[in-house]
């Protein structure tokens, strides 16, 4: 059913730190590799070793330049789907094929009602949605379902791939929507924001903004006299500086 | 946004149908048509190969229409199963109006009912198609007023030149029709004047700030994830050249108003046969016209997801 629940037991998404990422496309690539057999395989490529490539990605990382009166600074960013508490593509859909659980807050979609009029894909205004042309069906991310509640991989494996992938930590995973889990007081700490917040879709993956610049505080020592008066190195120093 | 040219005939030509058989059912009703045999099977049969042949075309652009079905169960949230209901809907009126017209050669009592209902049932099918659109956040052009009573002017001033064009076809006209099909094309053109006007000054509702949460300062985009067009930008990133956008507008608006409106001029001061060439050549201009004005309103909407490309 399209209708989005009131409320969610919990609000599992990301919180990503503009900080520290790299820009490395690890956590593009991981996601690839495990969602390529996951939830919503196949993620389809056309012409992937020839011109005019496409294909679906669940996770695309930009490259900005952010200027500012104080500094100017390159900033990756990772783009992926915010599973909103208003996600307007769960409502447009006229299938009932997308939907958000009322367990987790997770958005997914039913690829077995799905008939790809592309109407979801529209409504989101974060481009986290794919249509994948082979299939006929759109295609998004699953916050890797089938990873975090897997009782067959190791606890400490139980993330979404991005987030083990990431080789800075710059990728945080948990519930949001308990102010006394570690992704919030980060958020708190940190100042995450939500993207596009005018547009009322409520996400509930947060960014961390870059951190100011460090500033240096002291002047380095001068350095020591490099003259040696005498000695063997002191009759070196004087015929060189003739 | 990717003008997909199922969708552009889909509403152009059941905005077109909807239109007539709403003026059919409407003024059957009340008795300004006549309740003659041909103008039913000939109307109605027109204004229903319209809006079929729209509905069939808008399942092209499915990529699983086989499940097309299942649209119609989502009415509580979604438009787009909304317009699927009504539009289906339709029929159900619209086959109670033929079976008396036709069948029976009357449009009162009953018919008029059935006509009056699917009057009423076309008015909601084509405001679910405007308001898919109108209801979209992330599209600047179509998230305004204009959107949702474009679609209901257009629709019937569409379907007004086209059942003018008709009776011109059986002999039924009267100079009156082509007065009513050249003021409801002026009000489509004011409306669609009224559109553009606003539009050119709209920006997208968000900035390349508020889409990467980067606060004050410029961001530009240096690197996209990817060295080939993908589906976002083939389908949300498309763009149209200012100067193809300017001699298409003035194309559609030739096409669409100025020349049926000289053509339903001449046809008010000529002879039947006359009348007749220029009633059904407006009809056909108007509905070309109307082609490329849709093509428009896909090929200059913007969605806010190009902020993340630097488009």
């Amino acid at each position: 059913m399209t209708t989005v629940p009131a409320r969610t037991e919990k609000s599992l998404g990301l919180v990503i730190d503009l900080d520290t990422c790299v820009g490395c496309q690890a956590c593009v690539t991981s996601c690839k590799q495990w969602n390529a057999g996951g939830h919503m395989a196949p993620l389809t490529d056309i012409n992937p070793y020839a011109g005019g490539a496409d294909g679906v990605w669940f996770n695309r990382v930009h490259t900005f330049e952010h200027v500012t009166d104080a500094q100017a600074r390159t900033v990756h960013f990772p783009r992926s789907c915010l599973h909103c508490a208003e996600p307007a593509c769960v409502t447009v859909c006229p299938t009932g094929a997308s939907y958000k659980r009322a367990s987790d807050g997770i958005v997914l979609v039913d690829e077995d009602k799905c008939i790809g009029c592309k109407l979801c894909s529209w409504a989101c205004p974060y481009g986290a949605r794919e249509f994948d042309t082979d299939v006929g069906v759109m295609k998004k991310c699953t916050l890797c379902i089938d990873r975090i509640y897997n009782a067959n991989l190791p606890e400490e494996d139980r993330v979404p791939a991005c987030v083990a992938a990431c080789p800075t930590g710059a990728r945080h995973f948990g519930d949001l929507g308990d102010p006394a889990s570690a992704v919030s007081k980060l958020t708190a700490d940190r100042g995450g924001v939500d993207l596009m917040p005018e547009l009322g879709y409520r996400p509930t993956n947060k960014y961390l903004p870059p951190r100011s610049p460090r500033r240096v505080s002291q002047a380095p020592a001068a350095l020591e006299p490099a003259s040696a008066d005498d000695g063997f190195l002191g009759w070196v120093d004087r015929i060189l500086s003739r | 946004m990717r003008p997909a040219y199922s969708v552009i005939f889909f509403t152009t030509a059941t905005g077109a149908g909807y239109g007539l058989l709403a003026l059919l059912g409407l003024l059957g009703a009340v008795g300004t048509l006549p309740s003659d045999i041909t103008l039913g099977l000939v109307g109605l049969g027109l204004a229903m190969a319209l809006i079929t042949g729209g509905l069939l075309s808008s399942t092209a652009h499915l990529g699983r229409p086989e499940r097309a079905w299942r649209a119609f169960s989502q009415w509580r949230t979604s438009w787009l199963s909304r317009e699927g209901i009504a539009a289906v809907a339709t029929y159900l009126p619209a086959g109670l109006l033929g079976a008396g017209w036709v069948l029976l050669g009357r449009t009162d009592g009953w018919v008029a009912a059935a006509g009056v209902t699917t009057a009423i049932l076309a008015a909601l099918t084509v405001s679910a198609t405007g308001m898919i659109y109108a209801s979209l956040k992330p599209v600047a052009e179509w998230h305004t007023p204009f959107t949702l009573p474009a679609y209901l002017i257009f629709a019937l001033m569409t379907g007004l030149v086209v059942l003018n064009a008709l009776l011109a076809c059986l002999g039924r006209w009267d100079p009156w029709w082509a007065g009513f099909a050249i003021a409801a094309t002026l009000a489509g053109w004011a409306w669609k004047i009224a559109t553009w006007w606003h539009n050119d000054t709209l920006r997208l509702p968000s900035s390349a700030n508020t889409a990467t949460g980067l606060t004050g300062g410029s961001v530009r985009s240096v690197e996209w994830p990817h060295t080939e067009e993908n589906y976002l930008l083939k389908e949300m990133g498309y763009r149209i050249a200012r100067k193809h956008s300017e001699r298409l507008r003035l194309i559609a608006q030739a096409a669409a108003f100025a020349l049926p409106i000289v053509l339903l001029l001449t046809a008010m001061m000529s002879g039947a046969l006359a009348s007749l060439i220029a009633s059904v050549l407006a009809a056909l201009l108007q509905l070309a016209g109307m082609l490329i004005e849709r093509w428009l309103f896909f090929a200059e909407a913007r969605h806010t997801v190009t902020l993340y490309y630097g488009r």
